[in-house]
């Protein structure tokens, strides 16, 4: 069925090309879960009040939940699923791990792939609202506990395993910066 | 949500005409607020129109000393741009103080002027709503409105305006640039936004199926020592309780301050502006100018506290702007 | 006899590698061949009857496999119930009545998601509305002695003597609003048929307790019903009952003969699943002028709906914390046309003891005295009540290192003396206990011929930890290696067992498995055959002691408070814990540490808002109903002082709730040593802080 309201799309999703016929209802997070069979992304609200269903849409952190599937039709989405190399954790993986920066896990994914776009954007010299000062001219802000927690709120946990997921990205952060 | 048609849009033209069309077509931007609506069926449009592919995307220099932000910029991109961080600061702090970081990464600076109020009778459908429903009445007055307006509500309706951004482009005098069929308008952000009155469902002044193409912030308004301060319930990630944008001058008196949270659309405080004019930055000046502005404040029975910290945002921002400044 | 030990080593999470790559499935993540989807239509009046359900406004939307209500739904066992007698929050689509706003009125069954979601969306349902009554105050009319199935009122010495007696008496009202436990997974269900026998995977807290509860209500055999869980996604209560997912979820299957997956949305898992009550709690404590208590009177109020029978126990830990010669607690039910409330993580105890230790701290600045001593000079020495002994009571511990970590002897107890710049700064502190036991629960153990455990049992893994913390008592009950133990839960079918609840699943759990453990290294091996032990504690449980058992901890806090905005942060959070061995220190830390946070989320964000013209929430939603954020939570201090719990295999305790209570009265207490003013009222929201 293809009308108006449907249609086949290409969405790029961890580096392989997915065809769908989707309803343009459908947003990207259920495209992903029931479409593609990657069910790493949560739906924790579906309203873009919780963070769980993080993706990086061409690199940036994105909720999938309110991207329409036909609007990601073109980008480079990165999922939970797709974030680790062959077999091996990546660093930011292996540091929640470690130091317990879940317990039930629900919005680890989605913590994870906010983590992983957020220390791009904090490479990238982005301030956050923690940022005593957002000039330019003035120094870049460090990646300290403060800046980390203000830049991944947009993630909730319930379970509060906010301190460790704090420890853990700046644990992680050099090498994932690095590689 | 209703089934709906989707379209990319690569010219501006085509978008203007795809949206004149009619049958309710919309401009989807990041779609963080307009997708959210169609869920709670608040809004829904037979036809999205994407405009993100449109060439109005970035930030370049004006003539005038200021800045012109395309409207498909992200929200992200603007707070990060290092010419807004250098020249409007306010704006850099206003943006990053909305929101998450992801939901910065998809919203854009115009769909962000045209977000719809966060009061929870009107996200639902099934209670009274002016402004969703023009006439059904506003269940917010004799209701929880404990996050309502102080400022120029009235009896329609008491709803917030819920961005962050709008608040520093207001203190800034922004200036929207739109296209419509007939040609390109702009409005400064003073008219953008009518009062409330008995048309709560009327939002903005803009012309039916105008797109918004870009947002002008004067060159007469930079001021890089300008602060934008948010107080909310929750450290971060919450809509304003009271939020305000400043900038002082401290030789002149000279003053532009907005408030946030307090009014159906971002408060420009031109009283409190005109008492800083007269004399010279002391304390007492600055609560007279906090006084003047909040004299105005009809408060509903539940939300009288707003006007209380209004007042009091105001004057530690201004003391903590006037001093920080050169001496 | 132990070749190795695995209880009290640090251990990352069994499942972790799974759930940091997305491998790990939960209730919605399995998928399914033909699987239809369940959207839930539910009541938009508080009160009232369905007028006309208009079924034939939808049937014809694309990809609509039908609408089930009141008149077409499988009938439903009105004995059915949970911990507290038939439960008429089970009863959906039974009739026409409608008893508060967000009750299911009908399931929309479609081919996909957004099909049924739009059907559900146009759905006409139109009532008949009758005046409702939401509003919650103690001295309601229709207010009554709560049922007294557990913390029941207790009355000893004479109250009215001591308190004339006093030299000092508190006298005041705290409240707590309406809380919703919040869990990051909502409430998922698929059930289908597999012959006679109902399958389903639900995210729930207990696939035993949940199937038999399951099998009640749609009046099948136990064996013809199995309910698997898997990976859940948080709980704290909201999921400790047969929900409204799996009742739906099961009437789809059962007209469709389909799978059907329900799965609640946002905001109907705060309309319809388990809420904590408002409570309003009158309390007066009176103390002789050297601190020394003689009288304690706590006689909370709680709401609840006239469908199920439910105790907010907030005076349990007013009858064991604090020696005094009079005590007098009584609880009072409100009925109130709202969601039926239930057990929220650290259920009475936390807003019990947010009133409790508010007024402790009261009493301290009435007294001119330090409120760590307070506490310490109120140690009782048998349970103050019950006059039974304690089996363990480590309180003083938790409360001399805290003290001394937190560094509170400098503290200078006149409040509003601390200033950094704008912002005033405060300490506070708080002590606290939960109730901790066991509960009868199966296991069953096999030796392998490769060398390897199989211990089954149905627990279950809310993030609890469970599946790490019984894998290393399971080794060390068989004196082998972890690595030797494969350990299977989350499967009805695996039999009876406690549920994730009441800070009891884990001990519950690691007790049968400790004693299947024993009983098969009693027996001779012949190493070559496969032998199976399936030992149930029942009767194990009848036999331990009646004696004080619970969970204690001591908690101190720092908050600045900008007065000018009645902004609160906390800039210090410290727990000292004693919950009995502790048998993977990484875990239960992060969970101590998750419980302080739902205390200072308690304190200063969580508020269910109801409009009371339509009985409604305002609020259901993440962006309305606020949980602490990143921003809002430092670095959190949280440690164990040695404990053991006697006569409990290893001499575990439930950690699960305790980290939840008490936190909320230290901030509290620290926003009064900041400002000098109490908040008697929760949450500490800005219009109440703000001078």
């Amino acid at each position: 069925m293809t009308d108006d309201t449907h249609g086949e799309i290409v969405l790029r999703v961890n580096d392989v090309t997915h065809r769908l016929l989707v309803d343009n209802r459908t947003t990207l997070l259920d495209a992903l879960r029931e479409g593609i069979g990657h069910t790493g992304s949560k739906k924790g609200c579906d309203r873009g009040q919780c963070g769980a269903c993080t993706v990086l849409c061409d690199g940036r952190r994105v909720v999938s939940c309110l991207t329409l599937a036909v609007a990601a039709e073109g980008a480079e989405i990165t999922t939970i699923e797709g974030l680790a190399g062959d077999g091996e954790l990546r660093p930011i993986q292996r540091e929640f791990v470690r130091l317990d920066g879940f317990q039930c896990g629900y919005c680890t994914s989605g913590q994870l792939c906010s983590a992983v776009g957020m220390l791009a954007e904090h490479a990238a010299g982005w301030p956050s609202a923690v940022t005593a000062d957002v000039s330019p001219d003035a120094p870049a802000p460090e990646l300290d506990a403060a800046e980390v927690r203000e830049r991944m709120s947009g993630n909730l946990c319930r379970c509060g395993a906010y301190p460790s997921i704090v420890r853990a990205v700046l644990s992680a952060a050099r090498e994932e910066v690095a590689g | 949500m209703k089934e709906f048609a989707y379209r990319r849009a690569t010219e501006v033209r085509d978008a203007l005409t795809l949206v004149a069309a009619g049958d309710g077509a919309r401009y989807l931007g990041g779609g963080t607020n307009l997708v959210d609506l169609m869920k709670t069926g608040v809004e829904a449009p037979a036809r999205l129109v994407d405009v993100r592919f449109l060439p109005l995307d970035g930030v370049r220099e004006a003539a005038d000393g200021g800045l012109v932000i395309g409207a498909t910029t992200t929200n992200s991109d603007a707070a990060a741009h290092p010419e807004v961080r250098r020249r409007y600061p306010a704006l850099s702090e206003a943006i990053l103080a909305g929101a998450s970081g992801q939901l910065r990464n998809m919203a854009t600076v115009g769909g962000n002027l045209l977000q719809r109020t966060r009061c929870g009778y009107f996200a639902d459908p099934s209670q009274a709503c002016n402004k969703r429903v023009p006439g059904s009445g506003c269940a917010a007055i004799a209701g929880e409105h404990h996050n309502h307006a102080v400022l120029g509500w009235s009896r329609h309706c008491a709803a917030t305006h819920a961005s962050d951004m709008a608040v520093a482009m207001a203190a800034f005098d922004a200036v929207v640039h739109y296209e419509t069929l007939d040609g390109p308008g702009e409005l400064p952000l003073a008219e953008f936004y009518p009062p409330v009155g008995d048309t709560p469902d009327r939002e903005t002044a803009l012309p039916p199926g105008a797109l918004i193409t870009a947002i002008a912030l004067p060159g007469s308004a930079v001021s890089p020592r300008s602060r934008y301060r948010k107080v909310r319930e929750r450290a971060s990630y919450a809509f304003a309780t009271v939020s305000i944008a400043a900038d002082l001058d401290v030789r002149t008196g000279s003053a532009r301050i907005a408030l946030g949270g307090v009014a159906s659309r971002p408060w420009r405080a031109r009283r409190a502006e005109a008492v800083l004019r007269e004399g010279p930055l002391t304390a007492d000046r600055f609560r007279a100018a906090a006084d003047a502005e909040l004299s105005a404040a009809e408060p509903l029975p539940g939300n009288g506290y707003k006007v209380t910290l209004a007042r009091n945002l105001i004057v530690a921002v201004l003391t903590e702007l006037a001093d920080r400044a050169p001496a | 006899m132990n070749a190795v030990n695995s209880i009290g080593v640090a251990r990352p999470r069994i499942e972790g590698q799974a759930k940091v790559t997305g491998r790990a499935r939960y209730a919605a993540d399995k998928p399914m061949r033909d699987l239809a989807f369940g959207s839930v239509v539910v009541s938009t009046v508080a009160r009232g009857r369905i007028r006309d359900i208009d079924v034939a406004a939808v049937k014809g939307m694309p990809g609509v496999l039908g609408v089930i209500d009141y008149r077409n739904a499988p009938r439903l066992n009105p004995e059915a119930g949970h911990f507290f007698g038939p439960d008429g929050g089970l009863q959906l689509l039974q009739d026409d009545v409608i008893p508060f706003a967000g009750r299911a009125v009908a399931l929309v069954v479609a081919e996909t998601l957004e099909q049924a979601k739009a059907a559900a969306d146009t759905l006409p349902v139109t009532y008949d509305q009758e005046p409702h009554d939401t509003g919650f105050t103690a001295d309601h009319p229709n207010a009554r002695p709560a049922a007294p199935l557990f913390d029941g009122p207790e009355d000893i010495g004479d109250l009215e003597a001591e308190l004339a007696a006093s030299a000092v008496v508190v006298d005041e009202r705290y409240h707590t609003p309406e809380e919703h436990c919040s869990a990051m997974e909502p409430h998922s269900a698929t059930a289908w048929w597999e012959g006679e026998r109902l399958q389903a995977i639900d995210s729930n807290q207990g696939p035993f307790f949940i199937a038999t509860v399951l099998a009640t209500l749609f009046s099948l055999g136990f064996e013809q019903v199995r309910v698997r869980t898997e990976h859940v996604g948080g709980g704290f209560g909201s999921k400790g009952m047969c929900g409204p997912q799996l009742v739906l979820a099961t009437m789809g299957a059962t007209l469709f003969r389909r799978p059907v997956r329900v799965t609640l949305t946002r905001d109907q898992v705060f309309l319809m699943t388990a809420m904590r009550p408002a409570t309003e709690q009158p309390i007066r404590l009176g103390a002789d002028a050297d601190g020394r208590l003689r009288a304690i009177q706590h006689e909370p109020a709680f709401e609840l709906s006239p469908l199920a029978e439910y105790i907010e126990g907030c005076t349990e830990p007013t009858k064991t914390l604090y020696a005094a010669p009079a005590i007098r607690t009584r609880n009072t039910a409100v009925p109130l046309d709202i969601l039926p409330p239930y057990s929220m993580r650290g259920p009475g105890a936390a807003p019990g003891s947010f009133a409790l230790e508010s007024a402790m701290d009261e009493l301290a600045e009435r007294l001119g005295l330090d409120p760590l001593e307070l506490r310490l000079r109120n140690e009782p020495a048998v349970g103050p009540v019950s006059g039974l002994p304690f089996s363990s009571r480590n309180l003083v511990a938790c409360l001399r290192t805290g003290a001394e970590r937190f560094g509170w002897a400098t503290r200078d107890h006149r409040p509003r003396t601390r200033r950094e710049g704008h912002l005033l700064v405060g300490t506070g502190m708080a002590a606290t206990s939960f109730s901790v036991g066991a509960f009868p629960s199966v296991a069953s153990i096999t030796a392998e011929v490769d060398g390897t455990f199989t211990v089954i049992i149905a627990a279950t893994d809310l993030g609890t930890g469970a599946r790490t913390a019984l894998t290393a008592i399971a080794a060390d009950a068989l004196a082998i290696d972890t690595e030797r133990v494969r350990l299977r839960i989350s499967d009805s079918e695996l039999g009876p067992a406690w549920s994730a609840g009441g800070s009891r699943g884990t001990t519950s759990w690691a007790w049968a498995i400790t004693e299947a453990a024993a009983q098969l290294r009693d027996q001779p091996r012949d190493p070559s055959r496969r032998v199976t032990v399936t030992v149930d504690t029942t009767q194990l449980l009848n036999d331990l002691p009646s004696m004080e058992r619970h969970a204690y901890s001591a908690v101190f806090t720092e908050v600045t408070v900008d007065p000018a905005t009645g902004e609160v942060r906390v800039r210090r959070l410290l727990g000292m814990f004693a919950v009995g061995q502790v048998v993977n220190p990484l875990t239960a830390r992060s969970q101590v540490i998750g419980g302080m946070i739902g205390g200072l989320s308690m304190a200063l964000h969580e508020e269910g808002v109801r409009d009371q013209v339509s009985g409604r929430h305002v609020n259901a939603d993440f962006a309305g109903y606020h949980i602490a954020a990143h921003a809002d939570v430092p670095d959190i201090e949280a440690d164990f002082v040695p404990d053991y719990e006697p006569g409990i295999p290893f001499g575990i305790k439930g950690a699960g709730e305790i980290g939840n209570v008490g936190t909320a009265a230290a901030i509290a207490n620290a926003v009064w040593h900041a400002t000098g003013k109490r908040q008697r009222r929760l949450p500490i929201r800005l219009d109440r802080v703000v001078e």
